[in-house]
């Protein structure tokens, strides 16, 4: 039998520039830090690719102090149209620089090139142009009398999609007037140093955007600055609890996108093609490193076992390796405690009973790798069914009736979104005012656009970020 | 590559077959609109979006050697012009025999697709070198004319010595819900063919829907097609590779319910090395099965000027370089 073998093809890494060790990006310049350095890898092969600077509470402090003399001397002065011309050039330098963008991302955050050049990169620049589109027409985006900027925004983004969580962060708040000092995780902050970059590219006033690296008590530091207005974090629920209960009693508004367990519905009349690609995009894009994954598939008993039959024979056709490969499905993960964490959660599930199935993969030697896994047999009271994995790893559960779906899909502390699979629409509606998530796909699942609001119920947040919607997160109305 | 030949299916026993197939105690039109109604339905756009996502796959050295020799030896090399001559046939069956003379390792096509009445031409030219004589019939391209004339049309092409029998179904049947009707032409045309191979041409970008498209197959499939085709090449939109995705699954589901292996061919419209090698993308990830589809024998193109260009990318994997079309010879340019 004939085997169809891809040659490796990997996207080169000449593109990229790095250097050795990078400062903090305060008021328009890189600065040395005051505090103490960290190294960032590669979490594909373990290997060093820069040091970056931990920003101290002094850091910290002046990076605010630009982001308030920019915002009271030059960015809430400015008028909407000036502002929506420095977002429609940061739109396309991005762009014009995709590919670099692509490349870094993918080396530090472990994702596969094909996922950072097609979503990532085109979706970051797609968020500027649309909030560039809303910078001279707020008063007309029906946000209330006198749309006005708060002010100083502290934003802290995750490690999952370093620079679309930064795209989704950084154009709202600039398009609405506001300044932002904004930390990347600590494990991925170099497209965020590399968008630092862009912003002295595109002449952004100084301290418009201030970049400032570390990890936990940096972020906290940004948080519960006393001259910091807002706040929006996307993250885990547990931080984004603690940070809620810094700005308690404060004046400080806040955006919170924290963790999710999405149930990805499939009914019997589904199709079925479809919806195994929707299954498989839903849980394994970006190594199911994604708050909104469909982490639960609920699918429906009479035809559960054709469903993962179909599930498992595409499964074998993923390609999990190198992230740089473009052929490559599935990356690595993007670092070893979160590996730990997965490795735990999955563990759990076969000691609760559930029974556990994996693709044949080869894993590389180096680096945090997790093999693509499916548990089927799993119950609502399974760890497995209820915490977020944020991994590559699906819990199989089934329902008998519409109502049931519902009533499992919902019992979960979380409500970021949900997918539900049918060709009957008046089920799919049904199905989709009875769900209590933000976001409820019909028949895809992990679709994103900057015209689309996206956030939580229940635990997994408020506030929402894109459309409209988003926009009133970053504005004060009425006299 | 030697082919068993195929045994003798008479409509009859093909009609006992699918009432088989279906539990059914006998095959009404009515069975076989519950059948087909009973398949899984197609999201269009998601579809559409896996055929997208396979479309990046970025096939390399090696590997892009690889196929694009597997995809010179699926084409079926086809002229169906009214103004074909025996000369016109002639030429295009000695690019067949030896598609680059200046380098003998070049594969050759699997076949040589042509009407009915220039069968006898091909087979002369290509006698026993290997490479199949496959003749459209049944009033191609429309399929509009009487049962009598369409088993005439295949009898003849049968009878001149052709291989491999292109069909087309009766769109207006299929449109107006007569499934039954399609089923038995089908079934009927492959009786008449004997060992000749059948292909069913589906001519999917009148069918328009992705769920006729997956309907189509099915049902053709049950009526005894060896290979089901997306179309004529005379209506466009002609192969896509939705379409082809599609049809790919079809006969990946019927050989995990019969064991039995049908064919692909996507036809008209392909005309680039670059269009050829996603689809032996979404062979070899679609119908799976170790790759059993990668083969002549279950996938085909149907095309003609894709030859010429996987030719100059072969040159250009050997060479290091690009020649010029006029460094490959050409025995089909289009009059038109």
């Amino acid at each position: 039998m004939p085997t169809f073998d891809y040659a490796p093809a990997p996207e080169s890494r000449s593109v990229v520039d790095l250097s050795p060790s990078y400062g903090l990006f305060i008021n328009g310049e890189f600065t040395e830090g005051t505090g103490s350095t960290f190294k960032t890898v590669s979490p594909a092969t373990e290997e060093v690719l820069a040091e970056v600077t931990e920003a101290s509470a002094a850091d910290v402090d002046a990076a605010v102090a630009a982001a308030r003399a920019a915002y009271t001397r030059v960015w809430s002065r400015m008028s909407g149209t000036d502002r929506g011309k420095y977002l429609y050039r940061i739109a396309r330098i991005l762009q014009e620089r995709a590919r670099e963008f692509a490349v870094l991302e993918t080396l530090d955050n472990g994702k596969p090139i094909r996922e950072s050049r097609d979503v990532d990169v085109p979706l970051a620049a797609a968020h500027f142009f649309y909030h560039a589109g809303w910078a001279d027409k707020l008063d007309f985006a029906g946000l209330g009398t006198d749309p006005r900027p708060h002010g100083v925004v502290g934003q802290v983004i995750p490690w999952n999609f370093p620079l679309l969580m930064l795209a989704w962060k950084i154009a709202p708040a600039l398009a609405t007037g506001n300044t932002v000092v904004l930390k990347p995780a600590e494990t991925t902050p170099l497209s965020a140093l590399l968008f630092a970059e862009v912003c002295q590219q595109a002449d952004l006033p100084p301290g418009v955007v201030n970049i400032v690296t570390g990890a936990g008590p940096t972020g906290q530091a940004l948080v519960e600055h006393g001259d910091v207005d807002k706040v929006a974090f996307t993250g885990s629920t547990g931080v984004g609890k603690a940070i809620a209960r810094s700005i308690a009693g404060t004046r400080k508004k806040a955006t919170l996108e924290l963790g999710g367990k999405a149930a990805n519905i499939v009914y019997d009349d589904a199709p079925v093609d479809q919806a195994v690609e929707g299954i498989v995009n839903g849980i394994f894009f970006n190594q199911g490193h994604v708050c909104c994954a469909g982490s639960r598939l609920l699918v429906q008993e009479s035809i559960a076992e054709e469903v993962e039959a179909r599930l498992k024979r595409r499964l074998e056709t993923l390609r999990v390796g190198d992230p740089l490969d473009k052929n490559t499905d599935v990356g690595a993960i993007n670092s070893r405690e979160q590996l730990d964490r997965i490795t735990e959660l999955a563990a759990a599930g076969e000691a609760e009973g559930a029974e556990r199935w994996s693709p044949r993969c080869e894993l590389p030697s180096k680096g945090f790798w997790f093999a693509p896994t499916v548990f089927t047999g799993v119950s609502q009271t399974h760890r497995i069914a209820q915490e977020e994995i944020f991994g590559p790893v699906l819990s199989v559960l089934t329902f008998r009736t519409p109502a049931e779906a519902v009533a499992k899909a919902n019992n979960t502390p979380y409500g970021l979104s949900a997918g539900v699979w049918s060709e009957k629409g008046s089920l799919i509606l049904w199905t989709a005012d009875r769900l209590r998530a933000g976001v409820v796909w019909a028949n895809t699942f992990n679709k994103f656009d900057p015209t689309s609001p996206f956030g939580g119920y229940k635990e997994s947040g408020y506030g929402r970020e894109g459309g409209r919607h988003g926009l009133e997160a970053y504005v004060r109305t009425g006299a | 590559m030697t082919t068993t030949p195929a045994p003798l299916v008479t409509a009859a026993g093909q009609a006992t077959r699918a009432t088989e197939h279906l539990g059914v105690t006998r095959l009404t039109n009515q069975a076989l609109s519950s059948w087909l109604h009973g398949l899984p339905g197609v999201d269009q756009v998601g579809c559409d979006a896996r055929a997208a996502t396979l479309g990046t796959r970025s096939i390399k050295t090696t590997a892009k050697a690889w196929a694009i020799d597997l995809a010179i030896s699926m084409i079926d090399l086809t002229t169906l012009e009214g103004a074909d001559t025996p000369g016109k046939v002639r030429g295009l069956c000695t690019k067949a025999l030896s598609p680059l003379p200046s380098d003998p390792t070049t594969p050759r096509p699997a076949a040589v697709c042509v009407y009915g009445d220039m069968v006898a031409t091909a087979r002369e030219v290509l006698g026993d070198s290997g490479i199949k004589v496959a003749a459209v019939a049944t009033a191609f391209p429309s399929g509009r004319a009487s049962m009598a004339v369409k088993l005439a049309d295949t009898r003849d092409a049968v009878e001149a010595g052709a291989d491999e029998i292109d069909m087309v179904i009766d769109r207006g049947a299929f449109l107006s819900g007569d499934y039954l009707t399609v089923f038995e032409q089908v079934a009927a045309v492959k009786e008449v063919c004997g060992t000749a191979r059948l292909k069913v041409i589906m001519e999917t970008g009148e069918l328009v829907t992705y769920d006729n498209v997956r309907r189509a197959s099915w049902l053709s499939m049950l009526a005894g097609a060896d290979f089901i085709k997306t179309s004529t090449g005379k209506v466009s939109p002609a192969a896509t590779l939705p379409v082809t995705l599609i049809m790919l699954e079809a006969v990946r589901d019927w050989r995990e319910q019969t064991g039995q292996m049908v064919g692909v061919k996507p036809a008209g419209g392909i005309r680039t090395s670059k269009e050829a090698i996603k689809f032996l993308v979404a062979v070899n990830e679609v119908a799976g099965h170790g790759g059993a589809w990668l083969s002549p024998e279950y996938f085909r193109f149907g095309a003609s000027s894709l030859l010429n260009d996987l030719l100059l990318q072969r040159q250009r994997m050997s060479t290091g370089a690009y020649s010029g079309a006029d460094y490959i010879p050409d025995d089909s340019p289009s009059l038109y």
